[in-house]
């Protein structure tokens, strides 16, 4: 059997060769996603992001459990920074999910971002593809914390899980621009510790200030560690799902995500098409040489490159 | 870009520290390789799902309790099983002379004990990995 027809009979090992190919951006990982695609759209997408240590991989241990409990099947992508000296990466977040490795409804792959911005890893759609063919019914994305930039998320899940911890303060203040349109649910995680209750009410306060929207995102106090109020966040996931079906947002999400998807795409090709292409008539180095010598204005050696490009 | 050497670090067995281990993690990762780290208390079972599911090319175990002779080949033994047998295993830790044979035999590809400069694990790794990149 090939790749591919091992991905959809359910062989784990296949999606994980699968996985190793997207993240090695091989032209076969798109290949088999070509001839599947019909199969795609069908798992429910969870992002989970929030600081560094605020508890999102524990999190998502739990969420998975509950989930696992009501007889679904669930994937985990785990993203973590790469360093970009080294071009390494120290992928810690199976830790907290020892009790998941075993269980065969589960499948869970780690990756670095390898240099992408955005607090994703560029393989990361094409890992929750091949995840929901392979027949995940539900897929949590744990981005990298919150400081660099995660946009990426919004435009990848269903419902992005915003996970805090008391005592954020002025934190809060800090970032507030981007979390608040960031998560479609809020978990005050840690709230074992003193603070829990102030924190959420400076977030309700929050978002009584940010523009009215009709899905007004819940903000829900736990512990992870002990999983109190987990199945009450669960069922806020599944209340902002409820809203995004009854409401007609979800087509309108999946809609706005995979025009971003494919301009991107696009915009990646025509960048490779810039960069590596060594059969045209320009070269970009020789370019930018003209370009510091004044033979040529860099806006004309723009078009001529997109003249040739598009030619 | 070169594909990264992606390594899960495990540590099996019942001891309650994981220095060792974390030093060898941050050694490899800084040697520019992907390092999946797991964790303290890993069954044999646990290590190997991880391996396969993280599709792996080296499984680095680290043992300071002494279980190594039943726990290593374990792992490998798990990984032929299920197919795996083109994952290089490695193990550290503390580990008698004598054991050393034993545990060649059943399939550890080398065994580092304390002492050994991170660099050498890094350098046998590079040269032993059975994937081609
Ligand atoms: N007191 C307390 N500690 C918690 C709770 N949830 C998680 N922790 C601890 O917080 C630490 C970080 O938890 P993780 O789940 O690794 O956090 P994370 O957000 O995934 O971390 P990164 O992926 O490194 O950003 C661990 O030591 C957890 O045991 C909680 O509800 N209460
Ligand atoms: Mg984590």
């Amino acid at each position: 059997m090939d790749l591919q027809d091992r991905l959809t009979s359910g062989d784990s090992r296949a999606l994980a060769r699968f996985l190793t190919l997207a993240e090695n951006n091989d032209p076969e990982a798109a290949r088999i996603i070509k001839e599947l695609y019909s199969r795609t759209g069908n798992a429910y997408v969870i992002g989970v992001t929030g600081p560094p240590g605020a508890g999102k991989s524990t999190l998502t241990d739990k969420l998975t459990k509950k989930l696992r409990q009501k007889g679904k099947t669930v994937g985990i992508i785990a993203v973590d920074p790469t360093s970009p000296f080294t071009g390494g990466a120290l992928l810690g977040d199976r830790i907290r999910m020892q009790d998941l490795f075993t269980d065969p409804g589960v499948f869970i792959r780690s990756m670095g971002t390898r240099g992408h911005l955005g607090g994703l890893s560029r393989a990361t759609q094409s890992a929750v593809k091949a995840m929901d063919i392979f027949g995940k019914d539900f897929i949590f994305i744990e981005t990298v914390g919150v400081g660099q930039s995660e946009v990426d998320i919004v435009k990848t899940a269903d419902t992005v899980v915003m996970v805090m911890v008391p005592g954020l303060g002025d934190d809060i203040q800090a970032i507030k621009a981007g979390i608040m349109e960031i998560g479609d649910v809020f978990a005050i995680n840690k709230s074992d510790r003193d603070g829990a209750d102030k924190t959420k009410i400076e977030l309700e306060m929050m978002l009584d200030f940010s523009e009215k929207k009709d899905w007004r995102p819940p903000i829900h106090n736990v512990v992870a560690t002990t999983d109190a109020g987990v199945e009450e966040l669960l069922e806020c996931i599944f209340k902002h799902r409820d809203y995004l079906m009854d409401s007609g947002e979800f087509k309108k999400r999946r809609y706005r995500n995979t025009r971003e998807e494919l301009i991107n795409l696009v915009k990646e090709r025509v960048l490779e098409l810039i960069l590596k292409d060594t059969g045209r008539e320009y070269n970009i180095d020789d370019l930018v040489s003209r370009v510091l010598s004044k033979q040529i204005d860099i806006y004309s050696a723009a078009e001529e490159v997109l003249g040739k490009i598009s030619g | 870009m070169d594909r990264p050497i992606r390594v899960l670090v495990a540590k099996p067995g019942l001891d309650g520290h994981d220095r060792g281990a974390k030093v060898i993690a941050r050694a490899l990762r800084d040697a520019g390789m992907e390092v999946i780290y797991t964790g303290l208390r890993q069954t044999p079972e646990q290590i190997v799902e991880a391996a396969i599911q993280e599709d792996v090319d080296v499984v680095a175990m680290s043992i300071l309790s002494g279980a190594h002779n039943h726990l290593f080949p374990k792992v490998v033994s798990l990984l032929r099983e299920k197919g795996a047998d083109d994952i290089l295993v490695v193990g550290g830790g503390v580990i008698p002379d004598d054991d050393i044979p034993g545990l060649k035999e059943a399939g550890i590809a080398e065994i580092f004990t304390p002492g050994t400069p991170t660099s050498k694990a890094i350098e046998f790794i590079k040269a032993n990995i059975k994937r081609l990149a």
